[in-house]
């Protein structure tokens, strides 16, 4: 018998029995389901963090000095968060040393942020916002422009004015109805002047990135932030092209490492932040998501065999004359074996096809109704009717092989 | 076992005996079976059941035999050797000069696919297969083409009278229409033998002249055919009278003879 032959009859079998073959796959069904529906999350938001959101975080092709990580995964233990905290801090005396490292070609800017309370006499409540005090070359490293007014300036920097570029979630709330441009916010107890509006930054995962308020650096609303005078949180560094990243981040290591009079077996008592190492964060996410998508799926699966090899083996009983009558008119044990394997596998990759259906939908579903971008990749497509195919053929090697050892005689007397 | 001199057309007696008793010589191609001191032994929860204690029996082609005995008498397990399902303990078994005596258990189902028809007393159809794609089941085994086996299905089910029925299934059909089909199933690879279990056993009486009347059509045109039965007059059909007892061949006869016989009361056959 040809295993189209085989497939033929296996189809045959499923159509005379629907309702019981559907129960039959649920179990692989729902695995797939899981499969696709968790490669697709992660797919999604993988494509998304790698161009999307990494750009919006961090400037492209740069690193930050920092004292501590600004991105960490789950719970530091208490150690390395003493560690962190016996750190020293990072001081505007440090911003040279590190410029000093740098090769030729590279930008730099002074950063620090935290959350201030912001209010206007246009808006009833105040609200804590974001606020950035940086050197004017940070909007040309994150390439931020502005849709009204203008950037920070040289001259702002130099004469520490109190001017403020604002993201677009605070004109909504402080300036609702009128132009911001010109008009005063308030950073807490201190009076800015807004003088341009950020464009728009979208959100991520829910978070919008337009909740900011930018002014330089030496100004004083950075005393709000930092309390220790001269201290600061991140000096950026963008390079003209990736390549030259490494170097120049080890450059900067070591300078450091020199002006902190570290010991070669000491460990850096600063951090430094690229783009990999927020990739490292995702990445880290990513490994949750993927035993996850890889648990749930193989429940299902394990599941789905047991329920597969079981109703197979009631077929075999079922069916044991019709494997004698078979046997009698010539089939070989090779042609029954192929023709239950056939059955359970042709079982298992309907359930599996659906299962990607459903996966599919449930993607769709994910990211119509919550904050995560999804996407189904179409190898996890090819993995799930591969592996539900495979599930068949395991599942169904035992009850097969007793089909076609049955003894022919044996088979035809039974009823 | 009495076996007489004078048993024309079919075959002489002395011929049957001198081909069962030459061991291990392969028989001409006039024969389609020869089977030389068969023993089958069945262990049946520990007891030794002896089915078969040595059986000769050697059947030419075109020839119209039936098998009879009462039960226990060993003709189910001489059926089954006979029809391939089973191997004998001891003994030689040539079907169309091969020895299949020694044969593996895939080598026996190539030889039930290509020398055996089956015709069983259940009919043994499947049930979710029509008529037609019954028919074709050997031929699926046998490996031919689907258009080609729809063609030599159809042809074999207007040999039995029922071209017309080809896409009814079983129970749309009446007990001799689905012997029918079984029959034609049979015949359809252009088997040596057509072996029939108890074929009229779940029919009534002139459903069963009927199936008796295709087995005596299917013998005029020279298909050898084996029945075997418990029933006389059923057994009176075939032109030939194998009676086994206790496992071992009793009479071995001309249909006539058998008749003479049971008629002066030697009849204690049936079972």
């Amino acid at each position: 018998m040809s295993i189209l032959e085989a497939f033929r009859l296996a189809l045959e079998q499923l159509r005379v029995q629907k309702l019981k073959s559907f129960f039959t796959l649920v179990g692989v069904m729902v695995g797939v389901t899981f499969l696709i529906a968790v490669v697709s999350v992660v797919e999604g938001m993988g494509n998304y963090m790698e161009h999307d959101l990494v750009g919006k975080l961090m400037a492209v092709n740069s690193f930050e000095v920092r004292s501590r990580p600004s991105i960490s995964v789950g719970d530091l233990d208490e150690m390395t968060r003493d560690a962190y905290r016996r750190r020293p801090r990072l001081m505007d005396s440090d911003t040279s040393t590190i410029i000093e490292a740098l090769p030729p070609g590279f930008k730099h800017a002074a950063l620090s942020a935290g959350n201030v309370t912001i209010s206007s006499k246009y808006a009833a409540r105040p609200k804590p916002v974001e606020l950035r005090s940086v050197t004017p070359s940070y909007f040309e490293m994150k390439n931020l422009s502005v849709t009204n007014g203008r950037v920070l300036t040289e001259q702002d920097d130099a004469m520490n004015t109190p001017v403020a570029v604002v993201g677009q979630d605070v004109v909504d709330h402080f300036f609702p109805g009128v132009d911001p441009v010109g008009r005063e916010l308030r950073i807490g107890p201190l009076s800015y002047t807004v003088v341009g509006v950020a464009e728009k930054q979208g959100s991520t995962f829910g978070f919008s990135l337009d909740k900011f308020v930018i002014v330089p650096y030496g100004s004083q609303a950075k005393n709000l932030t930092n309390r220790v005078r001269g201290e600061l949180d991140a000096v950026m560094v963008q390079g003209p092209n990736e390549q030259v990243l490494p170097d120049a981040q080890e450059q900067v290591r070591q300078a450091m490492r020199t002006r902190r009079k570290l010991h070669p077996g000491q460990d850096d008592n600063f951090s430094i932040e690229s783009q990999n190492s927020a990739l490292e964060f995702w990445n880290k996410l990513k490994g949750y998501l993927v035993v996850a998508g890889i648990v749930l799926p193989t429940v299902g699966l394990v599941v789905g065999a047991i329920v597969i090899m079981n109703i197979m083996l009631v077929a075999v009983a079922e069916r044991t004359r019709e494997i004698g009558i078979r046997k009698s008119l010539g089939a070989r044990r090779r042609d029954i074996l192929l023709q239950f394997l056939m059955e359970a596998a042709t079982l298992s990759t309907v359930g599996a096809a659906l299962g990607v259906l459903l996966g599919a939908l449930l993607a769709l579903l994910v990211s119509a109704a919550t904050p995560l971008p999804t996407s189904v990749a179409p190898w996890s497509v090819i993995v799930a009717v591969v592996v539900g195919a495979g599930v068949g053929i395991v599942a169904g090697v035992y009850p097969a092989s007793r089909a076609a050892l049955l003894d022919p005689i044996a088979a035809l007397r039974s009823d | 076992m009495s076996l007489t001199a004078d048993d024309p057309p079919i075959s002489t007696t002395a011929e049957r005996a001198a081909i069962t008793h030459t061991a291990g010589a392969k028989p001409g191609p006039e024969w389609a079976i020869v089977a030389r001191g068969l023993t089958r032994e069945y262990d049946m929860g520990g007891e030794i059941v002896r089915a078969l204690q040595g059986v000769d029996i050697a059947i030419r082609r075109n020839e119209y035999v039936a098998i009879m005995g009462p039960s226990g008498s060993g003709k189910s397990t001489l059926m089954n050797l006979i029809g391939c399902l089973d191997t004998p303990d001891s003994g030689e078994y040539w079907l169309s000069g091969t020895l299949v005596s020694e044969m593996s258990d895939d080598e026996l189902a190539h030889v039930r696919n290509k020398e055996i028809g089956f015709v069983f007393q259940t009919f043994n159809l499947l049930p979710r297969a029509t008529a037609l794609q019954n028919v074709e089941l050997p031929l699926v085994y046998a490996g031919l083409p689907a258009n080609e086996r729809k063609e030599r299905a159809m042809e074999a089910l207007s040999r039995v009278q029922l071209g017309e029925r080809v896409n009814h299934r079983p129970n749309e059909l009446s007990g001799g229409q689905r012997q029918r089909v079984a029959i034609a199933r049979a015949l359809v690879n252009r088997p040596a033998i057509l072996l029939a279990d108890e074929p009229t056993g779940n029919l009534d009486s002139k459903t069963s002249e009927e199936i008796m009347r295709v087995f005596g059509a299917l013998s005029t045109e020279g298909q050898t055919v084996i029945m075997v039965t418990h029933e006389s007059d059923i057994a009176a059909h075939a032109r030939r009278v194998i009676v086994l007892r206790d496992g071992k061949v009793e009479t071995d006869d001309r249909r006539e003879r058998f008749a003479e016989r049971l008629n002066n009361g030697g009849a204690a056959v049936t079972g």
